[in-house]
């Protein structure tokens, strides 16, 4: 007995399943290090700027004073926009292939599409923006056009995030409905999407923070290097936090003397991004609570 | 709505005079694997007709061709008909809504809705246009009553279905299929997930039931065949083997692979 609790054998396995839970706990510090260190740095460059003004003023002497408002105002229209866009229509796919398509070619056709479109370069959304919004449909650089850029970009992510939310509620809730004589859409309605709500919504807020972060697909789309005013409407050109930090890190001609305000707004894009997350949380947690708590 | 026939005095070798459903050389196929061969049989009305048979012999399929619960899974096909009062149900024109109105289910595991008691109970009722909330109310007591939850659950209609306990559920989801008013019930093995006090209950209410709907319930549990059913198939791959009433199943088959299966030899 005390031969196999001292068996040498043994023992070098718990050393080696130490070691391997130590690397892996390393590697998750590590995600939260990096994530500490990001912050602090901005935080420390930035700092300095924030005040009232700096969120609620225009920007003044050649962007070196002054505010960020019409960068804010400009990311807020677009994400809306790509909100609006990205939504509904990565969640009508994702009915369409969870709900009522069968496995034929084409649906896998589909799918390989969205895999590939999740895979493609945001740069190479900015030229197709162009191609198809700026000049196809001649709604200009605009909010609008900058919008519907950044909604494609994040179709990929909403499509896939409402199919795992579909794909949560249980088969034998539809069996039940379609039981008692209900059609598909009804089923869809009364049954599937009101379980499916608080996932589709989620993982499209998160799709949506990162298209917010997006620089490339406004570079060619309606984004501005510095405009006299907030724009009128979404067919107007517009300022945005991503493209302002691109702007006074490596395009401005006093680079140094800007560089606090460059590190202060994107403390004011990480910050806005954050609270999109904590919305997502909120809701998902009100509607789980509302719909009978754990999923089956 | 389907309607059912008048009778006859035509004669009935099955001694069933006024079958409920009347299946006619009906096969099934998944693909081109053939499931179902030929199966004829004719189950009466205001009776439970049990389904009996190992797993895998098509029972549970031949259940779901009778509301057309299998048209979910891609790549099915039929052949052969099955006749819901006057109507064959398998043809492009059948009106699938009004067939599963008249033909309820009850599945295996209890899938009450993530809903309140009461919404369980009014979804049928409500996808057929009432909305008068007096109605519904009543058909919410009356089917409770008829199922025997109303007096455990009568306080809390408004509570989530999900936190009844499992035999309470599945007598929820059968008060929700008899909401509609059907005339026949199917059953895929109502209680082969409760324990035996409540599979008791169910088994008991299946056989108050009867006087309202016909029922036809697939089991696992000869027992339970033998409580409850008047009459027995015995399935065996994708045949019907035997087709007859309970007591003569269960105590002088006229197959040799009857009289194995219900006694336990094999299965």
């Amino acid at each position: 007995m005390s031969q196999r609790i001292h068996d040498t054998r043994r023992s070098k396995q718990i050393r080696r399943d130490r070691l391997g839970r130590g690397l892996i706990a390393l590697a998750a510090g590590l995600v939260l290090a990096i994530m500490l260190l990001i912050i602090v740095d901005l935080v420390a460059g930035g700092a300095s700027v924030l005040s009232w003004e700096f969120l609620t003023a225009m920007p003044r002497a050649r962007l070196t004073a002054g505010g960020i408002l019409p960068c804010i105002v400009g990311t807020i229209a677009v994400t809306l926009v790509t909100t609006l866009f990205a939504i509904p229509f990565g969640l009508a796919t994702a009915i369409y292939l969870n709900e009522y398509a069968r496995d034929t070619w084409g649906t896998r056709l589909i799918r390989l599409a969205i895999r590939n479109l999740a895979g493609v370069p945001s740069i190479v959304y900015g030229i197709f923006g162009v191609a198809l919004f700026v000049n196809g449909l001649s709604l200009g650089t605009s909010i609008i056009s900058a919008g519907l850029t950044l909604g494609l970009l994040t179709i990929p992510w909403t499509i896939t995030a409402s199919e795992e939310a579909l794909r949560s509620v249980p088969p034998a809730w539809r069996e039940a409905s379609l039981a008692l004589g209900a059609s598909r859409w009804k089923t869809i309605r009364s049954i599937v999407l009101p379980r499916a709500v608080p996932g589709i919504i989620t993982g499209g807020i998160l799709g949506i923070t990162r298209a917010a972060g997006e620089t490339a697909p406004l570079l060619f789309t309606g984004a501005a290097f510095s405009l006299p005013g907030l724009p009128q409407s979404v067919f107007e050109p517009f300022m945005a936090l991503p493209y302002h930090i691109y702007v006074l890190a490596t395009q401005h001609e006093k680079i140094n003397a800007v560089r606090p305000l460059a590190y202060g707004t994107a403390l004011v894009l990480i910050g806005m991004i954050l609270a999109l997350s904590l919305v997502a949380i909120i809701i998902r947690a009100r509607l789980r609570k509302r719909h009978g708590g754990a999923s089956l | 709505m389907l309607t059912m026939p008048k009778p006859s005095d035509q004669a009935a070798p099955d001694g069933i005079q006024l079958p409920a459903i009347t299946v006619r050389n009906f096969s099934f196929y998944y693909g081109s694997n053939r499931v179902l061969h030929d199966i004829s049989l004719r189950i009466p009305r205001n009776e439970v007709t049990a389904l009996i048979g190992p797993s895998g012999c098509g029972k549970s399929t031949f259940l779901r061709s009778i509301n057309r619960m299998n048209d979910l899974i891609a790549g099915t096909r039929s052949e052969g008909e099955i006749i819901v009062g006057d109507a064959e149900i398998h043809t492009p024109a059948t009106d699938i809504v009004s067939l599963r109105r008249t033909v309820g289910m009850v599945f295996q595991r209890s899938n009450p809705f993530p809903k309140s008691i009461a919404e369980n109970i009014t979804y049928g009722p409500r996808l057929w246009g009432i909305r008068d909330r007096w109605q519904l109310d009543q058909i919410v007591e009356e089917t409770l009553r008829q199922v025997g939850l109303w007096e455990e659950v009568r306080d809390r209609l408004g509570a989530s279905a999900l936190a009844l306990s499992g035999g309470q559920q599945q007598r929820l989801c059968i008060a929700r299929a008899i909401a509609v008013k059907p005339e026949i019930l199917l059953m895929d093995e109502p209680a082969s997930a409760l324990d035996p006090i409540a599979t008791r209950r169910i088994e008991e209410l299946i056989l108050e039931l009867k006087e309202r709907f016909t029922i036809v319930i697939v089991t696992h549990n000869m027992q339970q065949a033998a409580r409850i059913s008047d009459r027995t198939a015995f399935f065996y791959l994708g045949e019907v083997v035997e087709y007859d009433t309970t007591r003569t199943i269960f105590t002088n088959p006229r197959q040799a692979r009857t009289e194995d299966y219900v006694t336990g030899r094999f299965g």
